[in-house]
């Protein structure tokens, strides 16, 4: 027994000294072999690559789209939500390049985003990319404006104009902004949206009769001109029983999105004035009693979106419209056989006007992913689902999408578009000055999810009056720097 | 020529698939885990590794670093004292009525008097909520104590999950839930096997039942009463997945429903060292809490009951 013992305990030493040596040394070695192995692979495969990095600085020369490879017969896209699903299968499958398709499935791998879960499956998956399975190559995936910055830095990303072959001139119609996020220090653009995503104030016209004595989208929008004119008018609404916006984070993205520096430079989290501003609003809102305690996506916020939801308005970006609010205020939903008319809950009865201060919020772009084997599709996608006008016109036109193309647009508003959902409003026209003003350069960093979501975490203590500013502040440092090891924040 | 033929090698045999399932996703984690905790190593979150050679990995180890992860950990705004605190708050709020109903619960039916009808019945209802998930019963209840939630309305809106206390009673409630119907069931298998000549003895001595519970039933089963002590401090400490769907990651309101695994969870894909740490010190935390138990229940009772066990 004793023997038995006496082997037992020196195995385990042995197993405890041997892992920790292996800790050690299979993280270097790991890295170094694959960086050998990827270098060999480079040379072979990676031409476009670096054809067009150096292209796109003179002048991008677009792949062949003859040449593109299209040998597999999976193509996987990794996806949060099923927003883009949804375009894809009704408004791509119909216009789709059959002859590329011909024996391809898609396969959509779809990961919910928060608490950066999205982020670590696509990056896993990426990782994985040199050794997966053909079909199991991550062909296509999406990427948000909280993160978009980190894949643009890497090379993950096909070159949209040198890899995937779409022309300059394919691009035109875009707004500048969608392209800018998504280039990199050396001019490459990496990857597309078919929306632009500008922000408005939209507001429950029934309240506005009811309080404000008129729902005319200009009228209002003179009381809500800015945050002074807001405040008066969230008063107004307060002594009539109904709170001007539901929750802590309803304004955050008005501050957030115009920041003058992004949450992190060079490893370092700071918490810039606008987003200080954001705090004492909510907070002096919270005391006043302007809002209704909820948080961003709750049940109860989601419910203030009923027309008698006793909230006034919300601060949505485009793709909020159709695919937030409108399914959000039905009171029988379209699954359940609602029609999509007056009379259906809140449809017809929210009207919007700009706010008091221009911003924007989210945006997805598609990236095409290096290493995929059905380059020709991800063209064909982009050049459908992100260049095409009339497909984007009709994405706006029906499903109240605020598209990124000014052609589609101006097509559209020239035809005199009005939308049922907004009760006859015309807020392309809105949309559209408030798209040409969106400028994202320096405000986004690839940690802004997490900063995002943790701060607001934080600060939710802070308004509610469980602790002070510093603690809320203090609890946010601790989340984040355990969230994000590689940062540091004073 | 051997005159005895051995099974004792078939045992061995049949144990291989354990033991090799728990080397490899058990065993070895641990053990590397226990490496990574002096490393300083972190993994950034804002770089995505290169896939086209080029450089650029996101792992940055810095190597051996000896204690600073547990320093940094242990210090007093790190993550183990922010969260060891609550985690065990939240797990007292639990265990107190779990013990209390479950003692109670298992002396009714296993008394010799009342002889209660329908217990297999009640066996099952109890044990019901431990078949839920947990994850499942923390939606539900979160969807009806938070605002505007079904409860919440019943009760006039006073939005328990934003007060400390509600939010605790909120967790501990769900671990009551699940877990009492199963302790119940332990402790009414330690009572069953109490030799009932022991009750029928006190009785026509004249005890009353509230001194035959305390002077027969609760040292005799003082061995089961360890082991579920034990198991649901251990349980306690991993605890996650009711706080966690409550309170989010920021375990609001202002934190008191951060555990220790949350924390391990939220830092688990970037502070690679500290969460590391953090994990050994759990894992030495339960084996300390899970000694010293065993020491002030290992009394002499129970090893003159053992002792006796033995002789027959």
């Amino acid at each position: 027994m004793a023997q038995i013992k006496k082997i037992l305990a020196g195995a385990l030493a042995l197993c405890m000294a041997g892992s920790v040596l292996t800790a050690c040394g299979g993280d270097n070695g790991g890295s170094s072999a694959g960086g050998s192995t990827e270098a060999g692979k480079s040379e072979g495969g990676s031409e476009g690559g670096s054809e067009g990095g150096e292209a796109a600085k003179t002048e991008a020369t677009p792949a062949d789209a003859a040449s593109l490879v299209n040998t597999g017969k999976v193509y996987n896209v990794y996806c949060w939500n099923t927003e883009f699903k949804e375009r894809f299968e009704k408004y791509y499958e119909g216009a789709k390049d059959t002859a590329l398709w011909d024996g391809v499935t898609v396969n959509w791998v779809i990961n919910p985003n928060d608490g950066n879960n999205y982020q670590t499956k696509l990056d896993e998956a990426i990782k994985n990319q040199g050794s997966a399975a053909d079909d199991e190559k991550v062909d296509l995936f999406l990427v948000e404006a909280d993160y978009a910055m980190k894949y643009v830095n890497s090379d993950a990303c096909l070159d949209v104009i040198g890899e995937i072959g779409i022309t300059k001139d394919d691009l035109k119609d875009q707004y500048k902004y969608t392209q800018d996020v998504m280039t990199d220090s050396n001019g490459t653009l990496k990857g597309l949206s078919w929306q632009a995503t500008p922000g408005l104030f939209l507001y429950n016209a029934e309240y506005a009769k009811q309080v404000l004595g008129t729902d005319d989208p200009d009228e209002v929008q003179a009381m809500v001109s800015d945050w002074d004119k807001f405040a008066e008018t969230a008063q107004k609404m307060k002594d009539a029983g109904i709170f001007m916006v539901s929750g802590y984070d309803d304004t955050y993205r008005c501050f957030s999105n115009n920041a003058s520096a992004p949450w992190v430079t060079d490893g370092k989290i700071t918490i810039d004035p606008q987003i200080k501003a954001w705090v004492d609003q909510t907070k002096d809102y919270s005391d006043k009693g302007f809002n209704n305690g909820t948080s961003l996506w709750d049940p109860a916020w989601t419910a203030g979106q009923k027309i008698d939801g006793k909230v006034f308005g919300y601060f949505y970006s485009t793709w909020g419209i159709p695919f937030c609010l409108l399914p959000n205020t039905l009171d029988k939903s379209e699954d359940d056989g609602g029609k999509l008319e007056e009379g259906n809950g809140g449809y017809g009865k929210w009207r919007a006007c700009k706010g008091p201060q221009s911003y924007f919020w989210g945006g997805t772009w598609i990236v095409g992913c290096y290493g995929s084997d059905n380059i020709a599709i991800t063209r064909d996608v982009m050049l459908k689902l992100t260049c095409n006008a009339d497909i984007m016109a009709q994405i706006t036109e029906n499903e109240q999408d605020y598209t990124n193309n000014k052609a589609a647009i101006k097509k559209l508003i020239d035809g005199g578009y009005t939308n049922p959902f907004l009760g006859g409003q015309n807020h392309l026209a809105l949309l559209s000055d408030a798209a040409e003003q969106i400028d994202l350069t320096g405000k986004v960093s690839a940690y802004d999810q997490g900063c995002n979501e943790e701060f607001q975490g934080a600060m939710k203590d802070y308004f509610q009056g469980k602790v002070d500013y510093d603690t809320a502040l203090g609890n946010f440092k601790t989340n984040i720097t355990t969230k994000y090891g590689d940062l540091t924040m004073d | 020529m051997r005159k005895t033929i051995s099974y004792a090698k078939w045992g061995y045999i049949f144990l291989i698939p354990f033991v090799v399932i728990y080397t490899i996703f058990a065993l070895i984690p641990l053990l590397e885990t226990f490496g990574f905790s002096f490393l300083d190593y972190t993994v950034s979150q804002g770089a995505v590794s290169s896939i086209r050679g080029g450089g650029g990995d996101t792992i940055v180890n810095n190597g051996f670093c000896g204690l600073s992860n547990y320093i940094k950990v242990m210090k007093s705004d790190g993550i183990f004292n922010i969260s060891f605190r609550s985690t065990v708050v939240l797990w007292l709020v639990g265990f107190i009525p779990q013990i209390v109903v479950s003692l109670l619960l298992a002396s009714w039916f296993t008394d010799i008097r009342l002889k209660l009808k329908a217990q297999g019945f009640f066996k099952t209802v109890m044990y019901m909520p431990n078949v839920i998930m947990a994850s499942a019963l923390s939606v539900l209840f979160f969807s009806l104590f938070t605002k505007s939630g079904a409860i919440d309305d019943l009760l006039g809106g006073p939005d328990l999950l934003k007060n400390e206390w509600g939010a605790r009673g909120v967790v501990g409630f769900i671990n009551f839930l699940m877990w009492y119907g199963n302790t119940t069931i332990l402790l009414m298998a330690a009572m069953m096997g109490i030799d009932t000549s022991l009750y029928e003895a006190a009785q026509i001595d004249g005890a009353n039942p509230s001194q035959v519970f305390w002077q027969i039933t609760m040292p005799l089963i003082k061995p089961i009463l360890a082991y579920v002590l034990v198991t649901s401090m251990i349980g306690g400490l991993q605890m996650y997945d009711v706080p966690y769907l409550i309170g989010g990651t920021q375990g609001n309101p202002n934190g008191v429903l951060k555990t220790l695994v949350s924390q391990i969870q939220l830092g688990k894909n970037s502070s690679v060292g500290a969460v590391s740490a953090l994990s050994i010190i759990v894992f030495i935390v339960s084996a300390i809490l899970g000694f010293i138990t065993l020491k002030i229940m290992d009394d002499q009772s129970i090893k003159t009951r053992y002792g006796k066990k033995k002789k027959k």
